[in-house]
């Protein structure tokens, strides 16, 4: 039996943060690990855990720490000392 | 003053070194002069190149030789210097070469923190008693954390290392700091209400720390308020105050204890960028391979139908069909064949009977036909015989003429 997955998370991939994108690829994986899925499906599935992959990548390269401290009730961005 | 000359027993006469050992042996012998803190001040401090330490311990009234031996010397966390008030922990002893009792120290510490210590025993003793150091409450640190809370001083090189090994280990968290005072009589109530603030009691992992210094800078982090903030806190709480060898009761009440600042930054990211970079690529293979899989099993299922098509496709059936034909066709043939060869030997045989039958071999017998010329009637009898006739032989005819007719009698 073919199964239809409709998945939650159809944003486009550009706008998931690092792990939305790397819980949809995960999963991703597990469906096309699972039962026999429609060949038209799997190949959809295929090429959005590829732009996932891609896309977790450049997440990962364009990472830089944010830091932010408590003021008040408030949250407001840290200015490093620099030396 | 004179001895009494008589009333008493002549002293003994011993060597200096036998008295000085009976003397070495006395100050031993007592209990409280192995086992003693001497409060005073350093002076004419010495460290020669052998790395034992030489001074004097001296107060108004007295002074007192004391030596630290090298092993001793290289654990004391205490920057001697002269003029500095200390406790001294040693045992009392002589040295014999010079007739000298002297402090055979093997621990300093600044004056004051033995009644610091004496408090620190006294209420960790107390917390512990309530639990508030059981390892059953102690949570686990998540793997991976969205957020991180640090409790420190805004300024302090403690910072800068652990953001220096955030930034390097897992640039993808968010750091929210709560700036305080980590030392200095409102640093205890201002790292409460940073380790209590509701923004920062939303981070997945809090780091509370502060880097090295003597026990009186540390001491913030044993303040009871600070202690019991710790341990109330919701979020999972990871200590990394002063040194490896500096104990605090914030590491007590800690989820996790780490030996210094940074250490505690690397504790809070136990998945780095590098793992999960690895992660990535090897889920990346992994589809590929899924993908490829599924089609290769599509296509052999499709080539299994194939086949399966092929087998009761009409094509094949009228190939068969076809062979059937051209199989009848060479069976027909060969038939046919095999009937007009034997129709011929059937021929043969009869033509070859036919012609034993012929009137020519007859003729070869030397028989003769004779007709009539005039209208080729076979004279058999004599009556039809005209009066000139062709007589037939074996290899030919010739005409002949009626002389005579004779009729035979029978």
């Amino acid at each position: 039996m073919p199964k239809t997955t409709t998945r939650k998370s159809e944003k486009p991939v550009e706008e998931l943060t690092y792990e939305e994108a790397l819980a949809e690829l995960e999963s991703i994986v597990e469906t096309l690990e699972g039962e026999q899925s429609q060949l038209e499906e799997a190949i959809k599935l295929f090429e959005r855990g590829q732009t996932l992959a891609a896309q977790c990548v450049s997440l990962l390269e364009a990472a830089r720490l944010k830091v932010k401290q408590v003021a008040g009730d408030d949250i407001s961005d840290f200015e490093e000392e620099t030396e | 003053m004179q001895p009494p000359l008589f009333s008493a027993p002549t002293p003994q006469t011993f060597t200096v070194s036998k008295l000085t050992f009976l003397i070495r042996r006395l100050l031993e012998e007592n209990e409280i002069l192995q086992d003693v803190w001497a409060l005073g001040e350093i002076s004419n401090l010495s460290r020669p190149a052998s790395g034992h330490v030489y001074f004097t311990l001296k107060d108004a009234g007295a002074s007192l030789k004391s030596v630290m031996w090298k092993t001793s010397a290289a654990r004391l966390k205490l920057a001697l210097r002269d003029g500095m008030e200390v406790e001294v922990h040693g045992k009392i002893g002589v040295y014999e070469p010079q007739g000298q009792y002297q402090l055979y120290a093997d621990q300093i510490r600044p004056v004051g923190e033995g009644a610091l210590y004496q408090e620190f025993m006294r209420l960790k003793a107390q917390l512990e008693v309530e639990g508030l150091f059981d390892p059953e409450r102690k949570r686990p640190i998540p793997e991976l954390p969205c957020r991180i809370g640090i409790v420190t001083s805004a300024t302090g090189a403690a910072l800068r290392d652990m953001l220096n090994t955030l930034r390097r280990r897992l640039p993808l968290v968010e750091v929210v700091l709560a700036p305080s005072p980590v030392q200095g009589s409102e640093a205890p109530s201002a790292l409460v209400k940073s380790i209590s603030s509701p923004i920062l009691q939303s981070s997945d992992v809090i780091i509370i720390a502060r880097g090295g210094g003597s026990i009186e800078d540390l001491w913030a982090f044993n303040d009871e308020r600070v202690v019991r903030a710790v341990a109330a806190s919701k979020a999972p709480v990871i200590s990394g105050v002063g040194h490896e060898t500096d104990f605090t009761l914030c590491d007590f009440a800690a989820d996790l204890r780490a030996p210094t600042p940074t250490a505690a930054a690397e504790l809070a990211t136990q998945i780095t960028i590098h793992d999960l970079a690895a992660t990535i690529a090897s889920l990346r293979s992994l589809i590929s391979t899924l993908m490829l899989n599924i089609i290769s099993e599509k296509r052999s299922a499709l080539s299994s139908l194939v086949s399966q098509l092929r087998y009761l496709s009409p094509s094949r059936l009228t190939q068969s069909e076809s062979q059937r034909v051209d199989d009848l066709s060479r069976r027909l043939s060969s038939a046919v064949f095999n009937r007009i060869t034997l129709e011929r030997k059937h021929v043969e045989g009869t033509s070859r009977r036919l012609e034993a039958l012929s009137p020519l071999a007859v003729l070869a017998r030397g028989y003769a036909v004779v007709t009539r010329q005039t209208d080729g009637v076979v004279v058999s009898r004599v009556a039809q015989a005209s009066d000139e006739m062709n007589v037939r032989v074996s290899d030919g005819e010739f005409e002949v003429k009626k002389q005579r007719s004779i009729i035979s009698n029978q």
